[in-house]
Protein backbone atom coordinates (compact mmCIF):
# COMPACT_ATOMS: atom_id res chain seq x y z
CA UNK A 1 0.00 0.00 0.00
CA UNK A 2 3.02 2.78 0.94
CA UNK A 3 4.25 1.83 -2.56
CA UNK A 4 1.20 2.32 -4.44
CA UNK A 5 0.77 5.73 -2.37
CA UNK A 6 4.58 6.67 -3.58
CA UNK A 7 3.84 5.54 -7.05
CA UNK A 8 0.59 7.91 -7.04
CA UNK A 9 2.38 10.79 -5.72
CA UNK A 10 4.89 10.36 -8.28
CA UNK A 11 2.18 11.13 -11.28
CA UNK A 12 0.60 13.78 -9.51
CA UNK A 13 3.64 15.66 -8.39
CA UNK A 14 5.19 14.58 -12.34
CA UNK A 15 1.49 16.46 -13.43
CA UNK A 16 1.31 19.30 -10.87
CA UNK A 17 5.20 20.34 -11.35
CA UNK A 18 5.27 20.69 -15.33
CA UNK A 19 1.92 21.69 -14.94
CA UNK A 20 3.09 24.47 -12.89
CA UNK A 21 5.85 25.24 -15.28
CA UNK A 22 3.60 25.42 -18.72
CA UNK A 23 1.60 27.89 -16.61
CA UNK A 24 4.15 30.36 -16.53
CA UNK A 25 3.90 30.80 -19.96
CA UNK A 26 0.48 32.24 -19.36
CA UNK A 27 0.83 35.43 -21.37
CA UNK A 28 4.44 35.41 -22.09
CA UNK A 29 3.67 32.90 -25.53
CA UNK A 30 5.24 34.05 -28.44
CA UNK A 31 2.08 34.51 -29.83
CA UNK A 32 -1.65 34.80 -28.55
CA UNK A 33 -2.30 31.19 -30.55
CA UNK A 34 0.82 29.40 -29.06
CA UNK A 35 0.24 30.90 -25.03
CA UNK A 36 -3.72 29.37 -25.55
CA UNK A 37 -2.27 26.02 -26.74
CA UNK A 38 -0.09 26.00 -23.63
CA UNK A 39 -2.32 26.89 -21.29
CA UNK A 40 -4.71 24.43 -22.59
CA UNK A 41 -1.78 21.99 -21.91
CA UNK A 42 -1.05 22.82 -18.28
CA UNK A 43 -4.79 23.00 -17.33
CA UNK A 44 -4.57 19.28 -18.64
CA UNK A 45 -1.78 18.63 -16.54
CA UNK A 46 -3.14 20.08 -13.49
CA UNK A 47 -6.54 18.18 -13.89
CA UNK A 48 -4.59 15.13 -14.14
CA UNK A 49 -2.40 16.18 -11.11
CA UNK A 50 -5.69 16.23 -9.54
CA UNK A 51 -7.04 12.88 -10.16
CA UNK A 52 -3.74 11.21 -8.90
CA UNK A 53 -3.68 13.51 -5.84
CA UNK A 54 -7.23 12.34 -5.04
CA UNK A 55 -6.58 9.25 -5.36
CA UNK A 56 -3.27 9.51 -3.62
CA UNK A 57 -5.39 10.82 -0.29
CA UNK A 58 -7.70 8.20 -0.58
CA UNK A 59 -5.11 5.32 -0.59
CA UNK A 60 -3.62 7.03 2.20
CA UNK A 61 -6.78 7.93 4.81
CA UNK A 62 -7.99 4.21 4.16
CA UNK A 63 -4.16 2.97 6.26
CA UNK A 64 -4.00 2.09 10.40
CA UNK A 65 -2.98 5.51 11.95
CA UNK A 66 0.01 3.66 12.67
CA UNK A 67 1.28 3.57 9.40
CA UNK A 68 0.41 6.30 8.45
CA UNK A 69 2.59 8.22 10.52
CA UNK A 70 6.22 8.69 9.32
CA UNK A 71 5.48 8.49 5.58
CA UNK A 72 6.16 12.22 5.05
CA UNK A 73 9.26 14.11 6.06
CA UNK A 74 7.07 17.82 5.83
CA UNK A 75 6.46 19.23 8.88
CA UNK A 76 3.12 20.60 8.51
CA UNK A 77 1.61 17.72 6.72
CA UNK A 78 2.66 15.10 9.58
CA UNK A 79 0.89 18.05 11.89
CA UNK A 80 -1.94 17.15 10.35
CA UNK A 81 -1.74 13.50 10.27
CA UNK A 82 -1.01 13.12 14.18
CA UNK A 83 -4.02 15.21 14.73
CA UNK A 84 -6.08 11.95 13.10
CA UNK A 85 -6.99 14.58 10.55
CA UNK A 86 -8.15 12.80 6.69
CA UNK A 87 -5.86 14.30 3.78
CA UNK A 88 -6.96 15.49 0.42
CA UNK A 89 -5.34 16.51 -2.38
CA UNK A 90 -4.64 20.31 -1.43
CA UNK A 91 -2.75 18.88 1.54
CA UNK A 92 -0.49 16.40 -1.11
CA UNK A 93 -0.20 19.88 -3.35
CA UNK A 94 0.46 22.51 -1.02
CA UNK A 95 2.03 21.13 2.62
CA UNK A 96 4.82 19.00 1.22
CA UNK A 97 8.13 20.32 1.03
CA UNK A 98 10.75 19.58 -1.36
CA UNK A 99 12.07 16.01 -0.28
CA UNK A 100 8.69 14.28 -0.42
CA UNK A 101 8.13 15.68 -4.00
CA UNK A 102 8.42 13.05 -6.24
CA UNK A 103 8.90 14.28 -9.67
CA UNK A 104 10.87 13.39 -12.53
CA UNK A 105 13.80 16.19 -12.41
CA UNK A 106 12.57 16.85 -16.10
CA UNK A 107 9.25 18.64 -15.22
CA UNK A 108 10.98 21.31 -13.01
CA UNK A 109 13.56 22.74 -15.33
CA UNK A 110 12.86 26.22 -16.31
CA UNK A 111 11.11 27.14 -19.41
CA UNK A 112 14.29 29.15 -21.04
CA UNK A 113 13.50 30.45 -24.69
CA UNK A 114 10.73 28.56 -26.58
CA UNK A 115 12.98 25.81 -28.19
CA UNK A 116 13.36 24.63 -24.24
CA UNK A 117 10.27 24.41 -23.57
CA UNK A 118 9.66 22.22 -26.63
CA UNK A 119 12.16 20.05 -25.80
CA UNK A 120 10.78 19.39 -22.72
CA UNK A 121 7.82 18.80 -23.89
CA UNK A 122 8.90 16.53 -26.67
CA UNK A 123 10.71 14.19 -24.71
CA UNK A 124 8.26 14.17 -21.32
CA UNK A 125 5.48 14.17 -23.94
CA UNK A 126 6.83 11.29 -26.29
CA UNK A 127 7.14 9.10 -22.67
CA UNK A 128 4.07 10.04 -21.18
CA UNK A 129 2.22 8.30 -24.42
CA UNK A 130 3.82 5.54 -24.15
CA UNK A 131 3.90 5.35 -20.15
CA UNK A 132 -0.12 6.09 -20.33
CA UNK A 133 -1.04 3.24 -23.27
CA UNK A 134 0.56 0.96 -20.20
CA UNK A 135 -0.91 2.29 -17.83
CA UNK A 136 -4.33 2.09 -19.37
CA UNK A 137 -4.17 -1.75 -18.32
CA UNK A 138 -3.20 -1.35 -14.68
CA UNK A 139 -4.73 -3.50 -11.85
CA UNK A 140 -5.59 -0.40 -10.05
CA UNK A 141 -8.61 0.97 -11.83
CA UNK A 142 -8.20 4.45 -10.75
CA UNK A 143 -5.22 4.64 -11.90
CA UNK A 144 -6.67 3.28 -15.45
CA UNK A 145 -9.33 5.41 -15.48
CA UNK A 146 -7.23 8.49 -15.23
CA UNK A 147 -4.82 7.23 -17.66
CA UNK A 148 -7.10 5.99 -20.25
CA UNK A 149 -8.54 9.81 -19.95
CA UNK A 150 -5.08 11.57 -20.02
CA UNK A 151 -4.39 9.32 -22.87
CA UNK A 152 -6.46 11.32 -24.92
CA UNK A 153 -4.95 14.83 -23.80
CA UNK A 154 -1.26 13.54 -23.88
CA UNK A 155 -1.59 12.05 -27.54
CA UNK A 156 -2.48 15.74 -28.74
CA UNK A 157 0.10 17.31 -26.71
CA UNK A 158 2.36 14.59 -27.94
CA UNK A 159 1.75 15.67 -31.17
CA UNK A 160 1.95 19.82 -30.60
CA UNK A 161 5.34 19.52 -29.50
CA UNK A 162 7.27 17.16 -31.71
CA UNK A 163 5.64 19.35 -34.73
CA UNK A 164 7.44 22.12 -33.31
CA UNK A 165 10.61 20.55 -33.22
CA UNK A 166 10.41 19.68 -36.70
CA UNK A 167 9.70 22.94 -37.42
CA UNK A 168 12.11 24.93 -35.60
CA UNK A 169 14.44 22.05 -36.46
CA UNK A 170 13.72 22.30 -39.92
CA UNK A 171 13.48 25.93 -40.15
CA UNK A 172 16.13 28.88 -40.09
CA UNK A 173 19.59 28.62 -38.85
CA UNK A 174 18.84 30.39 -36.15
CA UNK A 175 16.06 27.98 -34.86
CA UNK A 176 17.90 24.88 -35.47
CA UNK A 177 20.67 25.99 -33.69
CA UNK A 178 18.38 26.85 -30.84
CA UNK A 179 16.53 23.23 -31.06
CA UNK A 180 19.70 21.37 -31.32
CA UNK A 181 21.29 22.80 -28.34
CA UNK A 182 17.80 22.61 -26.00
CA UNK A 183 17.64 18.55 -27.44
CA UNK A 184 21.57 18.41 -25.74
CA UNK A 185 20.89 20.49 -22.71
CA UNK A 186 17.75 18.68 -21.67
CA UNK A 187 18.98 14.76 -22.72
CA UNK A 188 20.73 14.36 -19.38
CA UNK A 189 16.92 14.45 -17.86
CA UNK A 190 15.93 11.99 -20.03
CA UNK A 191 17.15 8.60 -18.10
CA UNK A 192 15.55 9.26 -15.28
CA UNK A 193 12.38 8.51 -16.91
CA UNK A 194 13.59 5.16 -17.31
CA UNK A 195 15.16 4.15 -14.27
CA UNK A 196 12.83 2.64 -11.94
CA UNK A 197 12.89 3.32 -8.44
CA UNK A 198 12.05 0.41 -5.61
CA UNK A 199 8.47 1.85 -5.30
CA UNK A 200 7.94 1.57 -9.30
CA UNK A 201 9.73 -2.19 -9.22
CA UNK A 202 7.27 -2.86 -6.51
CA UNK A 203 4.22 -1.89 -9.19
CA UNK A 204 5.66 -3.21 -12.14
CA UNK A 205 3.37 -5.93 -13.78
CA UNK A 206 0.17 -5.16 -12.03
CA UNK A 207 -1.26 -1.68 -10.94
CA UNK A 208 2.55 0.07 -12.07
CA UNK A 209 4.04 0.16 -15.30
CA UNK A 210 7.77 -1.22 -16.61
CA UNK A 211 8.98 2.09 -17.48
CA UNK A 212 12.38 0.82 -18.54
CA UNK A 213 10.62 -1.43 -21.25
CA UNK A 214 9.59 1.69 -22.54
CA UNK A 215 13.47 3.09 -23.67
CA UNK A 216 13.70 1.25 -26.96
CA UNK A 217 10.15 1.85 -27.77
CA UNK A 218 10.59 6.04 -26.77
CA UNK A 219 14.16 6.06 -27.81
CA UNK A 220 13.01 5.00 -31.74
CA UNK A 221 10.50 7.45 -31.69
CA UNK A 222 12.35 10.53 -30.48
CA UNK A 223 14.97 9.54 -33.11
CA UNK A 224 12.49 9.30 -35.84
CA UNK A 225 11.02 13.14 -35.18
CA UNK A 226 14.66 14.45 -34.64
CA UNK A 227 15.45 12.25 -38.03
CA UNK A 228 12.53 14.34 -39.54
CA UNK A 229 13.77 17.79 -38.20
CA UNK A 230 17.21 17.49 -39.64
CA UNK A 231 18.65 17.45 -36.47
CA UNK A 232 20.80 15.16 -34.38
CA UNK A 233 20.06 12.88 -31.14
CA UNK A 234 22.16 14.12 -28.30
CA UNK A 235 24.96 11.82 -27.49
CA UNK A 236 26.36 10.84 -23.66
CA UNK A 237 25.29 8.16 -21.49
CA UNK A 238 26.05 10.30 -18.11
CA UNK A 239 21.93 10.97 -16.82
CA UNK A 240 20.42 12.84 -14.01
CA UNK A 241 18.97 11.36 -11.32
CA UNK A 242 17.15 11.72 -7.70
CA UNK A 243 13.81 13.19 -8.32
CA UNK A 244 11.82 10.35 -7.92
CA UNK A 245 13.34 9.67 -4.63
CA UNK A 246 12.74 13.09 -3.34
CA UNK A 247 16.44 14.65 -4.17
CA UNK A 248 15.78 17.99 -6.52
CA UNK A 249 17.32 20.04 -8.63
CA UNK A 250 17.48 23.97 -6.82
CA UNK A 251 14.61 24.85 -9.20
CA UNK A 252 11.84 22.98 -7.39
CA UNK A 253 12.26 25.05 -3.92
CA UNK A 254 11.21 28.19 -6.16
CA UNK A 255 8.20 26.61 -8.07
CA UNK A 256 7.06 25.38 -4.17
CA UNK A 257 7.55 28.86 -2.92
CA UNK A 258 5.30 30.34 -5.74
CA UNK A 259 3.08 27.62 -5.37
CA UNK A 260 2.59 26.99 -1.84
CA UNK A 261 2.68 30.45 -0.30
CA UNK A 262 -0.49 31.38 0.10
CA UNK A 263 -1.64 28.12 1.67
CA UNK A 264 0.86 28.06 4.11
CA UNK A 265 0.38 31.79 5.16
CA UNK A 266 -3.07 31.80 5.19
CA UNK A 267 -4.25 28.07 6.21
CA UNK A 268 -7.06 26.55 4.59
CA UNK A 269 -7.64 29.65 2.41
CA UNK A 270 -10.14 29.40 0.02
CA UNK A 271 -11.24 31.85 -2.81
CA UNK B 1 -8.53 42.05 -51.84
CA UNK B 2 -5.91 43.71 -50.40
CA UNK B 3 -2.44 41.74 -48.78
CA UNK B 4 -3.07 41.08 -45.06
CA UNK B 5 0.45 40.81 -44.09
CA UNK B 6 1.58 44.59 -43.20
CA UNK B 7 4.81 43.05 -41.88
CA UNK B 8 7.02 40.23 -43.44
CA UNK B 9 7.46 38.58 -40.59
CA UNK B 10 4.26 38.46 -39.53
CA UNK B 11 2.14 35.16 -40.09
CA UNK B 12 -0.43 34.24 -42.55
CA UNK B 13 -4.16 35.12 -41.70
CA UNK B 14 -6.80 32.27 -41.47
CA UNK B 15 -10.06 31.69 -41.43
CA UNK B 16 -11.77 29.10 -38.96
CA UNK B 17 -15.03 27.23 -39.31
CA UNK B 18 -16.28 24.86 -37.22
CA UNK B 19 -18.61 22.22 -36.94
CA UNK B 20 -20.17 22.45 -33.96
CA UNK B 21 -22.09 18.83 -34.71
CA UNK B 22 -22.28 16.10 -36.81
CA UNK B 23 -25.00 16.94 -39.61
CA UNK B 24 -24.69 20.63 -38.77
CA UNK B 25 -22.65 23.10 -41.25
CA UNK B 26 -19.72 24.61 -40.88
CA UNK B 27 -20.07 28.11 -39.80
CA UNK B 28 -17.38 31.13 -39.45
CA UNK B 29 -16.12 30.98 -35.70
CA UNK B 30 -13.20 33.37 -35.90
CA UNK B 31 -9.49 34.46 -37.71
CA UNK B 32 -6.14 33.31 -36.26
CA UNK B 33 -2.56 33.58 -37.19
CA UNK B 34 -0.51 30.26 -38.40
CA UNK B 35 2.37 29.06 -40.58
CA UNK B 36 0.49 26.89 -42.74
CA UNK B 37 -2.67 24.55 -42.75
CA UNK B 38 -1.66 22.50 -40.26
CA UNK B 39 -1.10 24.71 -37.42
CA UNK B 40 -3.93 26.66 -38.45
CA UNK B 41 -5.86 23.40 -37.39
CA UNK B 42 -3.74 22.83 -34.26
CA UNK B 43 -4.22 26.78 -33.12
CA UNK B 44 -8.03 26.68 -34.08
CA UNK B 45 -8.41 23.48 -32.25
CA UNK B 46 -6.51 25.31 -28.89
CA UNK B 47 -8.49 28.81 -29.21
CA UNK B 48 -11.68 27.92 -30.56
CA UNK B 49 -12.53 24.44 -29.36
CA UNK B 50 -11.81 24.64 -25.85
CA UNK B 51 -15.37 24.42 -24.59
CA UNK B 52 -16.44 21.63 -26.73
CA UNK B 53 -17.86 23.82 -29.54
CA UNK B 54 -17.12 21.25 -32.42
CA UNK B 55 -16.08 18.32 -33.48
CA UNK B 56 -15.05 18.81 -37.10
CA UNK B 57 -12.53 21.90 -38.18
CA UNK B 58 -11.77 23.68 -41.62
CA UNK B 59 -9.49 26.75 -41.83
CA UNK B 60 -8.97 28.27 -45.30
CA UNK B 61 -6.33 31.34 -45.76
CA UNK B 62 -7.98 34.55 -45.58
CA UNK B 63 -6.47 35.63 -48.54
CA UNK B 64 -8.55 33.35 -50.54
CA UNK B 65 -12.00 34.38 -49.35
CA UNK B 66 -13.13 36.73 -51.99
CA UNK B 67 -15.85 39.02 -50.72
CA UNK B 68 -18.58 40.95 -52.37
CA UNK B 69 -18.22 45.01 -52.77
CA UNK B 70 -20.01 46.77 -50.10
CA UNK B 71 -20.43 49.48 -52.13
CA UNK B 72 -22.89 46.99 -54.26
CA UNK B 73 -24.66 45.73 -51.53
CA UNK B 74 -27.71 48.35 -52.76
CA UNK B 75 -27.90 46.75 -56.35
CA UNK B 76 -27.13 42.97 -55.25
CA UNK B 77 -29.01 42.36 -52.12
CA UNK B 78 -32.29 44.90 -51.73
CA UNK B 79 -33.92 43.36 -54.71
CA UNK B 80 -34.92 40.36 -52.90
CA UNK B 81 -36.69 42.66 -50.15
CA UNK B 82 -39.82 42.93 -51.88
CA UNK B 83 -39.91 39.14 -53.16
CA UNK B 84 -41.90 37.51 -50.11
CA UNK B 85 -43.26 34.77 -52.09
CA UNK B 86 -39.40 33.40 -52.17
CA UNK B 87 -39.77 32.81 -48.03
CA UNK B 88 -41.25 28.86 -47.51
CA UNK B 89 -43.42 30.29 -44.85
CA UNK B 90 -46.50 29.32 -46.00
CA UNK B 91 -45.81 25.19 -45.36
CA UNK B 92 -46.40 23.63 -42.10
CA UNK B 93 -43.47 22.35 -40.77
CA UNK B 94 -44.00 19.33 -38.28
CA UNK B 95 -42.27 20.30 -35.02
CA UNK B 96 -39.90 17.54 -35.43
CA UNK B 97 -38.02 19.11 -38.48
CA UNK B 98 -35.31 21.43 -36.85
CA UNK B 99 -32.54 23.49 -38.60
CA UNK B 100 -34.44 24.72 -40.99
Amino acid sequence: MKNQILYTLQLSDNALIYGHRLSEWCGHGPILEQDIALTNISLDYLGQARSFYQHAANLFNALPQAEKQGMFLSVALEEKIKKGESIDEDDLAYLRDGWDFRNLLITEQPNGDWATTIARAFYFDTFNYLFYTQLKKSTDLQLAAVAEKSLKEVTYHKRWSAEWVIRLGDGTNESHVKMQTALNDLWPFTGEMFRMTDAEKDMAGNAGVDTAALYDLWLQEVAAVVDEATLKMPEGAWMQDGGKNGRHSEHLGYILAELQFIQRAYPGMEW
Amino acid sequence: MPEQNSNKNEWPLWEVFIRSKAGLDHKHAGSLHAIDANMAIENARDVYTRRMEGVSIWVVESKYIHASDPDSSGALFDPANDKIYRHPTFYDLPDELTHM
